[in-house]
C-alpha cells in the first residue's frame, strides 16, 4: 500500500504517463495520414540508437536544450516563469557568433570570451526584463515575449550585417573562426565518426550540477525560493525581494544565452536567418517541465528531448513529417500540465484505500 | 436595545435534519439539526472550524450534503446549486465579502439577476428598484459609486440588499459584524429589527455572545461539526452559552502580575504615512511602549493600524516624522534593519507574512537567521543545524504533529502554524514583540497559548505592542489601551478598568477624557 | 500632392491588410484573458486556422465557407485549452505554451501528409479566397481602389469590434463574464456558472484566432506556409494589454500596430530602413507604452488564477 502510494506521488510517473500518452496521439495522427506508426517510431528510435555516432548527435543536441531546460526549471524554482528563454538564447547565440567572427583570438582566450559574454548577453536581456517587473510592477511574462521578438529580429539585423554576412551565402553569417569553436579535437572527432562532437554536452551537465547545488544547498537558493514562493513573506523577514528576483532572473538568463553559445560554438559554427522562432526557449518549457524542474532530472529530459529532435529530423526518409516530433511534445506538456487533478485524485483514493 | 422579537411560532420556514457533510475522512458536519421560524434571529454558535460556514454553505446550495434532508416551508429541497436556494428566497452574506470591486453598486446588486429589455441591461429600472429596497428597509447607499471606494459598512449593506433584490425570505449573515465599529454594529441591529419586522428570517452565524444575546430569538449550538443543542436565548446568559459552546468552563479573564512599566523602549513622535492608494493614513501619530507592558491599540480597521506597523517593521515608507528604539533611530529602515536593532512581530496574515507555506517547518523557523551560524557557513546551509533547532522548538511549543520538521508549513493546522510562529519570534527574544491579530481565527486552546506567551514576554521586562480588531482580546491582556482613529490616538485608558462603550465611542471618533 | 495622396492609399491599403488578423486574435483574446483565463495559445490558434483556411479554400472553393471552418479548428483548440485549464486547473500559461506547440506542429504536419510532404500548400486561385468590396469599381491603383476595394473582412472586424463592445458592456454576458474575471467565487455564489462562462469566451477566442489566422491565408497571401503567422498571435496579445483588455483599447493598439506593419510594407520596398529593425517596432512601442502608461492598468483580477468549483 505505501510503496503503490509513493508511486502515484512520484513526478516520474505521471511524466512517463504523459510521454506514453503523447506517443500515442502521435501514432493517431500518422495513422490518420496514412503512415504506419511503427515504420516511423523504428525509424526514430533507429536514428537514435542505430550506430554510436547517432548517440553522438543526440547529445549533441541535447547540449543547448539542456541549457534551456535548465533556465526554465531555475526560474520555476524561484517562482518566475522564463517564458523569454528564446530570446535569451537567441542574443546569446548571436553574440557567441558575433564575437566568434569579428575577433581573431588564441583558442584559450577566445573560447572563454565568447562563452562569457553569451551568457552575459542573456542575463542583461533577462535583467530587462527583471528591472522592468521590479521598477514598473510589468508582468514578466508580456515582456519575455516581447524582447523575444526583439531579439528574433535583431538576430535578423545583425546576420544581413555586412560584417557578418556571408559573402553569396545566402542567408546565413559567416562561419565562426576556429579559434572560438568549442568542437573536440579534430582526432577525438574523426575517432567517434561525429563531425560536431563538442565540449557541450559536459558543459550543460556541468552546469546541471552547480545549479542543483545552488537551490539545494547554499543560503542563495534559500533566499530565492523564499522570495518564489512567497515575497510578502520573504519581505517580511528581511529578504531583499526585487533583488532577489533580478538575481534568479539573471542566473536563468545567463544559463539560457549559454545554450546559445553552445548551439553555435558547437554545433552549428554560423547563424542562420530565422525565418520563424527557433524554438529552443520553449522547448526548454518542455524540458523543465518534464524534469519536474529539478536540473538533474533536465540532465535526462534534455537528453531525451534532444534524441527525439535529432530522430525527428530523419523522418522525412520515411516520409514521415518530422512534425510529429512537435505533436508528440506538446501533448506531453499538456498532460504534465493537467496531471496535477490526477494527482490530487489519486491521492483522496488511495487514502481511501489505506482505511 | 429594545428587543422585540417578530418571531412566528406558527410557521416552520427551514428545516435541515440530520446534515453531514465530508470533505475526503474529514466530518465537518455531523448529523446537524436546524429549525427555523418565519420573523426569527437564529443565532449559530460554535468556535472558529466548528462547522458553522459548511452548514451554511450546505443550506445556500454551495455545498451538497453527504446525507440528510433540507425542508423549505416544510417540502423537502434538493439544492444543485445556489441558484436554486436563492429562487427559493435563501440568500447568504459572506463573512468575506462576495462583491465585484470594479463594478458599481447597482451592477453587484444585480448581477446574475439582470432586468433586461431585449438584449440590453436595464440599468434604469435596476437602480429604481435598489432605490427602492434601500429605502424599505433604511439603508442608505450610492447606487452609482464603485464598490471598491465605498467603506466596508456601506459594501455589508450592498451585500444584504444582493440578497434582498432576489426576493430572499430568509438571509444568513456569516459573522457579520467582524470589521465594523460599536455604532455600525447598532446599525446593522436596526436593519435586521426591520428585516425581520417584515416577516423575513434572519440566520446569524458568529461566536460573539454578546451579539446573540442582543439580538437573537434562539441559539443552536454546534462544537466539533456535532449539533450540541438549540436554546431560547432569554432562558440562558452568557456564561452558559459559552460552555456550551467550547465544551468546557471558560476563564476570559488573562492571570498578569503586576508590574510598573520600565524605560522608554518605543518612541513614535509625528508619524505622518501614506497608504496603497497614495492617500495619507497615518496624520501625526505618537506613541510609546515601555518595558513591562502590553499597550493595546484598539481601533477599527482602516485606520492606519496596519500601515502603522508596516512603517515600524520596515515593510512601508513613512512620509516624516520619527521613530526610535531605546534611542536608535528605526525610522524608514529597512525590514532587516528594524529587526536588527531589536523589533519581531507577529504578523496580521500568518500565510502571506508569516510563513513561506511551501517551505518546510525547520526552514520557516530560521527566517531570519538563514545566513547566520550554526544554520549557515560560507553561503551554504547546514542542514543537521536547522533540524535540531526545528526539533527543539517543536518540542517547546507544543506545535503538533510531532516530527513536522520537514513538512511544509501548509500542512499545518492554523493553530500550529501560529505556534510556528510564535516559536520563531518570541526566540528572537527582542525588544519590542509587535503582535497583530495574534489570534484571529484561533480555537479557544490555541487563544490561550497565544496570550500565555504575550503576557510572558511582557513579565521578562519586554515591550508588547498589541495591534488587534477583537476589543475584547485588547481589553483582557493590555496594561494601557491606546484607541486609534483616522491616523492619530485619539485616547489613552489604563487597561484595568477600560470601558467598552467609552472605548467605541472613542473608536468611532469621539473624544475621550484625556 | 498627387504622389502623397497615392502614398497615404497604399498606407491605408497596407494597414487595411495587416489590422484584421491582429484585430480578429486580440477581440478573442479579450474575451478570454477577460473571463479570466491567460490564453498565450493564441498564436497556435491562429496558425491552425490559417491552414484549416486555406486547405478549405482550396477545397471548396468558397473563401467565406473556408472562413468559417478556419474559425471552428481555431475553436477546436479553444476547447483544448479551456479543458485544460478550466476543468482540469492546468497552468494557464503552460496549456498555452502546449497549444502553441501542437497548433503550428499539426498544421505543418497535416500539409506534408496532404500535399506530397511539401510544407506549403498549393496557391490558390483569387476565386477561392475572401472577397474583395468593390472590385472593378476604381480604376485598379488609384487611391480609391486602395482604400475602399479591400477585402470586405477588412471592414467587418470593425463591425465585430463594435459587437464586442457592445456585448462586453451593454448585455448580461457580457457582465457575466467581466465579473468572472474579477471574482469567480462571488459569481458562483449568485448562481452564475463560472465554469460555463468560461468555456464560452475560450472557445470564443480560439474561434476568432482561427478566423484571424485564416485572414493570412484567404486574404493577405494565397497559400499556407509554416511561416504566415510567425508573432502575429503575439502582438495580438500585447494589443490588448496595451488596450488594457477592452475592445475599444485592443481596436485602437490592433490599428497602431497594423500601421506599423503597413510603414514597414512600404519601406520595405524603398530599401532604405531594414524591416528587419521595422518589425522590432510593436513590441518595442509595447514595452515602452507599458513603461510610460499602462504600468498600472486594471488587469482581471481572477485573470490566470485557478477557480475551483465547490462540491
Amino acid at each position: 500500500m505505501n510503496k503503490k502510494k509513493s508511486i502515484l506521488d512520484s513526478n516520474v510517473f505521471y511524466t512517463l504517463i504523459a510521454i506514453a500518452a503523447g506517443f500515442i496521439i502521435g501514432a493517431v495522427f500518422l495513422l490518420i495520414a496514412g503512415i504506419s506508426p511503427a515504420v516511423a517510431y523504428g525509424k526514430l528510435l533507429n536514428s537514435i540508437f542505430g550506430k554510436p555516432k547517432y548517440l553522438f548527435w543526440t547529445l549533441i543536441y541535447a547540449s543547448p536544450l539542456i541549457f534551456t531546460g535548465l533556465s526554465v526549471a531555475f526560474s520555476f524554482r524561484t517562482g518566475v516563469f522564463n517564458i523569454g528563454a528564446e530570446g535569451q538564447f537567441v542574443v546569446g547565440g548571436l553574440t557567441a557568433c558575433s564575437l566568434g567572427i569579428l575577433l581573431d583570438l588564441p583558442a584559450v582566450i577566445h573560447v572563454p570570451l565568447c562563452i562569457i559574454a553569451a551568457a552575459a548577453a542573456g542575463m542583461i536581456w533577462s535583467l530587462i526584463v527583471g528591472l522592468l517587473k521590479v521598477k514598473r510592477g510589468i508582468h514578466e511574462v508580456l515582456s519575455f515575449i516581447m524582447f523575444n521578438w526583439i531579439a528574433f529580429y535583431l538576430s535578423n539585423y545583425v546576420v544581413n550585417l555586412a560584417v557578418i554576412h556571408k559573402e553569396g551565402g545566402g542567408e546565413a553569417s559567416k562561419d565562426v573562426l576556429d579559434s572560438a569553436r568549442l568542437l573536440f579535437p579534430e582526432g577525438v572527432r574523426k575517432a567517434l565518426d561525429c563531425s560536431a562532437a563538442n565540449w557541450g554536452i559536459i558543459m550543460a551537465v556541468a552546469a546541471a550540477i552547480i545549479i542543483w547545488i545552488i537551490i539545494e544547498k547554499t543560503t542563495l537558493g534559500y533566499k530565492l525560493k523564499a522570495v518564489g514562493f512567497n515575497s510578502n513573506g520573504a519581505l517580511y523577514a528581511g529578504i531583499n525581494a526585487d533583488r532577489s528576483v533580478l538575481t534568479a532572473l539573471g542566473i536563468s538568463g545567463a544559463l539560457a544565452g549559454l545554450g546559445g553559445a553552445v548551439q553555435i560554438l558547437g554545433m552549428s559554427g554560423r547563424l542562420s536567418q530565422f525565418a520563424g522562432q527557433e524554438g529552443f526557449g520553449f522547448e526548454g518549457i518542455t524540458v523543465a517541465l518534464i524534469g519536474s524542474s529539478s536540473p538533474i532530472g533536465c540532465i535526462f529530459s534534455g537528453l531525451f528531448y534532444g534524441a527525439m529532435k535529432y530522430g525527428g529530423s530523419k523522418l522525412s526518409i520515411v516520409k514521415a513529417p518530422s512534425e510529429v516530433v512537435d505533436i508528440i511534445m506538446g501533448c506531453v506538456i499538456l498532460f504534465i500540465a493537467i496531471s496535477q487533478i490526477f494527482r490530487v485524485l489519486f491521492a483522496r483514493f488511495g487514502k481511501k484505500e489505506g482505511k | 436595545m429594545g428587543k422585540v422579537s417578530h418571531m412566528d411560532e406558527s410557521r416552520v420556514v427551514i428545516q435541515m435534519k440530520d446534515i453531514v457533510k465530508k470533505f475526503g475522512d474529514f466530518t465537518a458536519n455531523d448529523h446537524i439539526n436546524l429549525t427555523v421560524h418565519k420573523g426569527e434571529v437564529h443565532a449559530i454558535l460554535g468556535e472558529n472550524g466548528a462547522g458553522k460556514s459548511t452548514m451554511m454553505n450546505v443550506l445556500c446550495g454551495l455545498y451538497k450534503p453527504t446525507s440528510g434532508q433540507i425542508f423549505i416551508n416544510e417540502k423537502e429541497v434538493h439544492f444543485s446549486s445556489p441558484k436554486d436556494a436563492i429562487d427559493i428566497g435563501i440568500g447568504m452574506v459572506h463573512q468575506h465579502f462576495m462583491l465585484i470591486p470594479p463594478f458599481t453598486v447597482a451592477d453587484n446588486i444585480i448581477l446574475g439577476v439582470e432586468p433586461v429589455k431585449g438584449l440590453v441591461i436595464d440599468h434604469n429600472t435596476a437602480r429604481e428598484k435598489v432605490l427602492e429596497l434601500s429605502e424599505r428597509y433604511g439603508m442608505k447607499v450610492d447606487p452609482d459609486a464603485k464598490v471598491e471606494d465605498i467603506s466596508v459598512g456601506m459594501q455589508q449593506r450592498v451585500e444584504i440588499l444582493k440578497v434582498l433584490y432576489r426576493g430572499a425570505d430568509t438571509l444568513i449573515l456569516d459573522e457579520p459584524t467582524a470589521s465594523l465599529t460599536p455604532q455600525e454594529i447598532e446599525g446593522l441591529m436596526e436593519i435586521i429589527e426591520n428585516l425581520t419586522a417584515d416577516g423575513k428570517s434572519v440566520i446569524l452565524i458568529t461566536h460573539k455572545l454578546k451579539e446573540i444575546t442582543a439580538c437573537s430569538d434562539t441559539c443552536t449550538i454546534i462544537r466539533q461539526g456535532k449539533y450540541i443543542r438549540t436554546v431560547r436565548v432569554d432562558e440562558v446568559n452568557e456564561n452558559e452559552l459559552a460552555a456550551m459552546m467550547v465544551g468546557r468552563d471558560v476563564n476570559f479573564k488573562v492571570d498578569k502580575k503586576e508590574m510598573t512599566p520600565g524605560e522608554v523602549v518605543l518612541e513614535v513622535k509625528n508619524l505622518h504615512a501614506k497608504d496603497y492608494r497614495d492617500v495619507e493614513i497615518l496624520k501625526g501619530l505618537n506613541l510609546t511602549v515601555r518595558r513591562g507592558e502590553i499597550v493595546g491599540l484598539a481601533g477599527v480597521d482602516g485606520n492606519g493600524q496596519t500601515e502603522l506597523v508596516e512603517v515600524l517593521t520596515g515593510l512601508r515608507k513613512a512620509d516624516s516624522g520619527e521613530a526610535s528604539l531605546l534611542g536608535k533611530d528605526v525610522f524608514n529602515k529597512t525590514p532587516k534593519e528594524t529587526f536588527d536593532s531589536g523589533i519581531s512581530s507577529i504578523p496580521a496574515d500568518r500565510q502571506k507574512h508569516g510563513l513561506i507555506l511551501e517551505f518546510s517547518n525547520e526552514d520557516n523557523l530560521i527566517l531570519q537567521h538563514f545566513e547566520e551560524e550554526p544554520f549557515a557557513k560560507k553561503h551554504m546551509l547546514n542542514r543537521k543545524a536547522v533540524r535540531d533547532h526545528a526539533v527543539e522548538l517543536i518540542e517547546k511549543f507544543d506545535v503538533r504533529p510531532r516530527g513536522c520538521e520537514a513538512a511544509p508549513a501548509g500542512t499545518l493546522s492554523g493553530g500550529n502554524q501560529q505556534k510556528v510562529i510564535i516559536a520563531r519570534e518570541v526566540t528572537n527574544d527582542k525588544e519590542l514583540l509587535i503582535a497583530v491579530n495574534p489570534t484571529r481565527g484561533l480555537d479557544v486552546g490555541a487563544i490561550e497559548f497565544v496570550h500565555k506567551y504575550l503576557v510572558e514576554q511582557r513579565n521578562k521586562n519586554r515591550a508588547v505592542l498589541l495591534v488587534s480588531f477583537e476589543l475584547d482580546e485588547i481589553m483582557s491582556l493590555s496594561d494601557r489601551i491606546e484607541v486609534i482613529f483616522d491616523g492619530q490616538i485619539t485616547g489613552s485608558v489604563p487597561g484595568k478598568d477600560a470601558d467598552e462603550k467609552e472605548l467605541g465611542f472613542m473608536m468611532a471618533g469621539g473624544k475621550g477624557h484625556e | 500632392m498627387d504622389v502623397i495622396i497615392k502614398d497615404l492609399g497604399l498606407l491605408i491599403n497596407a494597414t487595411l491588410i495587416a489590422t484584421p488578423p491582429l484585430l480578429l486574435a486580440a477581440l478573442g483574446s479579450c474575451f478570454s484573458e477577460r473571463s479570466g483565463v491567460v490564453n498565450i495559445g493564441i498564436e497556435g490558434m491562429m496558425t491552425i486556422g490559417a491552414f484549416t483556411g486555406a486547405v478549405m479554400g482550396l477545397t471548396t472553393g468558397n473563401g467565406w465557407i473556408a472562413f468559417f471552418c478556419a474559425g471552428l479548428a481555431g475553436a477546436l483548440f479553444g476547447v483544448i485549452h479551456a479543458v485544460a485549464c478550466i476543468s482540469f486547473h492546468a497552468d494557464q500559461t503552460i496549456a498555452g505554451t502546449a497549444i502553441n506547440f501542437l497548433g503550428p506542429g499539426l498544421a505543418v504536419f497535416l500539409c506534408k501528409a496532404m500535399y506530397n510532404n511539401s510544407s506549403d500548400t498549393p496557391a490558390m486561385d483569387p476565386s477561392c479566397k475572401l472577397p474583395k468590396l468593390f472590385q472593378g469599381v476604381f480604376p485598379a491603383g488609384s487611391f480609391w481602389s486602395n482604400v475602399l476595394n479591400v477585402y470586405s473582412v477588412a471592414y467587418l472586424v470593425f463591425l465585430l469590434a463594435l459587437v464586442c463592445w457592445f456585448v462586453f458592456y451593454k448585455t448580461k454576458f457580457g457582465a457575466h463574464l467581466r465579473a468572472v474575471g474579477e471574482h469567480p467565487e462571488a459569481c458562483e455564489s449568485l448562481g452564475i456558472d463560472v465554469y460555463k462562462v468560461r468555456y464560452t469566451c475560450v472557445i470564443l477566442s480560439g474561434f476568432l484566432a482561427g478566423l484571424g489566422g485564416a485572414f493570412v491565408t484567404l486574404a493577405t497571401i494565397n497559400q499556407f506556409r509554416p511561416s504566415v503567422i510567425v508573432g502575429q498571435g503575439f502582438i495580438a496579445i500585447a494589443a490588448v494589454i496595451f488596450g488594457k483588455f477592452s475592445p475599444g483599447g485592443a481596436t485602437k493598439a490592433c490599428l497602431l500596430f497594423g500601421l506599423c506593419s503597413g510603414i514597414k510594407t512600404l519601406a520595405g520596398q524603398s530599401n532604405t530602413v531594414s524591416p528587419n529593425l521595422i518589425s522590432m517596432i510593436p513590441y518595442i512601442v509595447t514595452i515602452l507604452a507599458l513603461v510610460l502608461f499602462v504600468g498600472k492598468a486594471h488587469t482581471p483580477a481572477a485573470n490566470g488564477k485557478i477557480f475551483v468549483k465547490s462540491k
